[in-house]
């Protein structure tokens, strides 16, 4: 049978205009398409309002999946675990040994540590997560990496504060709803962040170059220090990063930097938990304009 | 005649007595089924790379190729609208996009009126490998060589899925004009 669309539309008038009206609101629809696209990668924050109270709205059943998908990881694994249990085993009790080892010796240095904390009257202050939830989805069809959060402004969730996982940094809270909220995930293109070798003062920005890799560029150019394995922690510049937490690992050298995987990949995570930020004067200081001095903008 | 034949008094959907097609059901299913398409990229994982093929967009292209006259040549920009909510693009990238896919499907189908279904999962697949492609540029993203290719597993994975989402369709179809039963 040929298609209905492609019958001849009679000799009746009604029909004939209706058809065409059809073609019309199509092509509308598109135009205001075009020009709705444009106003949001003008403005991205336009139509933060109606997605939010979108996202709230399928959260719960957003929560649910995310608590299978967790279940059925630890099936998975746990599966995967009793094949290999015989050679695990052998494994694991190396492992333990160089572990005992190692735990005495950082028994020993967190004692050193703490006598020179001590010496230098430092007061080491617990930092405690704003928010702790789970990563209940991701737009996972969409080229832009965004992950969304099962929390929001009313658990004190705020636009700017890092998310982190116990492994390391996932990303950066980037619009707040009322019970949800959207995370830029680090290999996001748009995606930034300081960070530094884990044991000396390399220093580079990683990018995210939007399919799961990190970009490490560095910073001072010269002789390449990078190795495959290399981790690196944020550096705390910027403000918004806690320093010291795991970022990526070094996968492959390049000419300006490396190439490197990220260690808190978030299909791997559960919960996650969200910190203030790390220096909001910082932040806001590199927001004043510099003809406003920061005190002024902090008294308005 | 019913002990002749038991199914004498039934057609495909359902029996044929004091039963008729619902008119909720007729016309909300294609538009409903859309809409739960369009949120489920959400759901099954929180991924480091895009990997879950467009399905909202695809479901949109099945229904349209499967049950041509059903949805109007406007659908695009309600639905879109919808998806626009979820997908993690810039709003308005779905309505443009969907709208567009809607009209070129319309063109392709004066041009070449009689197809098999191996011509409409080619076109389905053109239009979404053409809408993933469309939707990266337009996302806002830095673009480069590592995002596109990325997106190749996303368009193979979307040639894969169309002929079972087709499948699904037509299940979804039959089930649309079942016979329910008349109240009153």
């Amino acid at each position: 049978m040929a298609p209905p669309s492609s019958r001849r539309s009679s000799y009746s008038r009604r029909a004939q205009y209706g058809v065409f009206t059809g073609y019309v609101i199509a092509g509308v629809g598109a135009l205001i398409g075009a020009i709705l696209l444009a106003l949001s990668l003008w403005r991205p924050a336009s139509f933060n309002g109606p997605r939010t109270v979108a996202q709230d709205a399928v959260a719960p059943a957003a929560e649910a999946s995310a608590e299978v998908r967790a279940e059925s990881q630890n099936l998975i694994e746990a599966i995967r675990g009793y094949l290999r249990a015989g050679s695990q085993n052998a494994e694991l009790k190396q492992e333990v040994e160089l572990a005992r080892i190692r735990l005495a010796e950082a028994e020993a240095i967190k004692r050193e540590n703490a006598r020179l904390k001590a010496l230098l009257g430092l007061e080491q202050e617990e930092t405690k997560p704003v928010a702790v939830a789970r990563l209940i989805g991701s737009s996972s069809a969409s080229a832009r990496r965004f992950a969304y959060l099962g929390a929001g402004s009313a658990d004190g969730v705020k636009a700017g504060m890092p998310v982190r996982s116990p492994r390391g940094v996932v990303g950066r809270v980037l619009e707040v709803g009322r019970h949800s909220s959207r995370v830029l995930l680090l290999t996001d293109s748009q995606s930034v962040l300081p960070v530094r070798l884990s044991d000396s003062n390399v220093v580079a920005y990683a990018e995210g170059r939007g399919d799961s890799m990190l970009r490490i560029r560095l910073i001072n150019l010269g002789i390449n220090p990078l190795e495959k394995g290399d981790i690196f922690v944020t550096s705390g510049a910027g403000g918004y990063y806690r320093p010291g937490t795991a970022v990526a690992i070094v996968a492959e050298k390049t000419e300006d930097g490396a190439l490197a995987r990220i260690i808190s990949d978030p299909a791997a995570t559960d919960y996650v938990a969200v910190e203030e930020i790390w220096q909001p004067q910082a932040i806001r200081a590199a927001e004043t304009p510099v003809e406003q001095s920061v005190a002024d903008a902090d008294g308005t | 005649m019913e002990r002749a034949d038991p199914r004498s008094r039934r057609d495909a959907y359902g029996s044929r007595i004091n039963r008729t097609h619902s008119p909720l059901l007729a016309y909300a299913v294609p538009w409903a089924t859309i809409l739960f398409a369009s949120v489920l990229p959400l759901f099954p994982i929180a991924s480091a790379a895009p990997i879950v093929p467009p399905v909202g967009l695809m479901t949109l292209l099945a229904w349209r190729l499967v049950r041509p006259g059903l949805l109007p040549v406007w659908a695009g920009f309600p639905l879109g609208m919808f998806s626009d909510l979820f997908s993690g693009q810039p709003f308005g990238s779905d309505i443009l996009l969907w709208s567009l896919a809607m009209i070129v499907i319309e063109a392709i189908e004066t041009r070449f009126p009689w197809r098999s279904f191996v011509q409409d999962w080619l076109i389905a697949v053109g239009i979404v490998a053409c809408s993933i492609l469309a939707a990266a540029c337009l996302s806002g993203a830095s673009l480069g060589p590592p995002l596109f290719a990325a997106l190749v597993p996303q368009v193979l994975l979307s040639l894969m899925l169309y002929p079972i989402i087709a499948r699904m369709v037509s299940t979804l179809d039959r089930f649309r004009l079942l016979r329910v039963r008349i109240l009153g």
